[in-house]
């Protein structure tokens, strides 16, 4: 236990997975908004192909409805992240395990895939980009685009920051 | 179908008429369907479409489009029904109740047959079917014309994933086939359609598009393309936003009895942002 205390968090996620683990972990900030009506934003991550044709959905978060609920579904404004929608949201059936959630607050969310797992396992090697997209009831909408080689020969970097619906998005990629 | 209370002011004659000859007048008047959304999600959703013929577009500021000419068809074939229909005094107005996903196609839909001739010297007017006409019209009448007429006014609204069920031609005046889904448009980006005539390809006929919005701007903004012998035509989008397609055709290519035929296409069609 003492050994353990010593070791630092990412220390402790990296013995988690064997060793050569191929790794993309993934910073999304969420930008603290003041404005006079708030929603969380509806937030979709996924990896495009050169093409621009949906490779691996990474991450999407909307409102999830509660037991019971009455009136709009929390689907019901997917179609507002435009281009996921049209590049692949309209296309599924939803939840998605492992894929969908709940919205996240304002702050910095890691998101973290390797090789050994879905969607990546399965991710032939390529040039593909990361692509970042937020939508905010009543609010604005923005996405990122940030490249990706998969799998990484050397441990890559790629940095974006948005203007007004997404803060600081950061990839890291290592072999 | 839906069955609409008639207007006091107006015979259903002159109400037909003007549904299915203004889209050929279409330089004065436009006619359109405009749906509150082209792309939904959700388990049941609704759309509300305005109907309207107008000056402007898609400001109703005219005369409100008859709604007993809707034909609503679903993402199986099936036909569906309007829902909450009111006809106001510049605009109709109906919901529509999603309750497939897939494509829908949303339509006023009017045929008929037009027949003018000379009767002691004066001319004589006749619109109906081809049920009415024998017993309506002589026929040894002097000079007689007899037109047959089709007009189409359509949108189109997609739950979920685009679908083609709802977009078979029905082989009835001119209609718009998909190369590229109508609810898969894009700023920027190329589409390609298919114009037929009676299911055949309408080759050579000019096709017009006209941006909404004309009200904050000082010119129609109008550009065309024409169809080639395959009937298809290629549309590039220069920005986001509602546009109106129209497309009409004259010839003496028709069905007995008539002589003559003239057909009309108009679409709303929504292209996104990027």
């Amino acid at each position: 236990m003492t050994l353990l205390r010593s070791l630092s968090l990412p220390l402790l996620l990296a013995a988690a997975l064997p060793a050569g683990a191929a790794r993309l972990s993934l910073e999304v900030e969420i930008p603290a908004l003041q404005v006079a009506e708030y929603h969380r934003p509806y937030v979709a991550l996924w990896i495009e192909r050169e093409d621009a044709s949906v490779a691996a959905n990474l991450a999407v978060w909307y409102q999830q409805d509660k037991p019971g609920h009455k009136g709009d579904s929390g689907t019901k404004w997917l179609p507002d992240l435009r281009q996921w929608w049209r590049r692949s949201g309209r296309g599924l059936r939803l939840p998605v395990d492992g894929v969908t959630g709940a919205t996240r607050p304002a702050g910095s969310h890691t998101l973290a895939f390797d090789d050994r797992n879905a969607p990546l396992r399965d991710l032939p090697p390529g040039s593909y980009r990361v692509v970042v997209e937020a939508v905010r009831e009543v609010g604005g909408r923005e996405l990122l685009k940030l490249p990706l080689q998969w799998p990484p020969t050397a441990a890559q970097e790629a940095r974006a920051q948005g203007k007004n619906e997404l803060g600081a998005v950061r990839l890291s990629a290592t072999p | 179908m839906i069955r609409t209370p008639r207007s006091p002011r107006l015979s259903s004659l002159a109400l037909a008429l003007a549904a299915v000859a203004l889209p050929l007048t279409a330089q004065a008047h436009k006619a359109w369907l405009l749906p509150s959304s082209t792309v939904v999600s959700g388990e049941t959703p609704w759309v509300g479409v305005d109907a309207a013929i107008s000056n402007s577009l898609y400001y109703p500021d005219h005369f409100p489009m008859p709604l007993q000419s809707l034909a609503i068809t679903a993402p199986d074939g099936s036909k569906a029904v309007a829902q909450n229909p009111h006809t106001g005094k510049y605009r109709s107005v109906f919901d529509v109740e999603l309750n497939q996903t897939g494509t829908w196609r949303i339509a006023s839909v009017n045929s008929g047959l037009f027949a003018s001739w000379e009767e002691n010297g004066q001319p004589r007017r006749w619109r109906g079917s081809e049920e009415t006409l024998g017993k309506e019209v002589p026929k040894d009448a002097k000079n007689l014309q007899i037109t047959r007429s089709a007009g189409r006014v359509e949108t189109f609204v997609t739950s979920g994933e685009p679908s083609t069920g709802a977009l078979q031609p029905t082989g009835s005046g001119l209609e718009l086939v998909p190369v590229t889904h109508p609810n898969d448009l894009f700023a920027g980006e190329a589409a390609r359609f298919r114009l037929l005539i009676d299911g055949q390809p309408a080759a050579g006929v000019e096709v017009t598009v006209v941006p909404g919005a004309t009200r904050y701007r000082d010119s129609q903004d109008e550009f065309a393309a024409k169809t080639d012998a395959d009937g298809q035509f290629s549309v590039t989008w220069p920005a986001a936003g509602m546009y109106w397609l129209t497309a009409s055709l004259q010839d003496d290519k028709a069905a007995p009895p008539a002589s003559a035929r003239r057909a009309s296409y108009t679409a709303t069609l929504e292209v996104l942002p990027q």
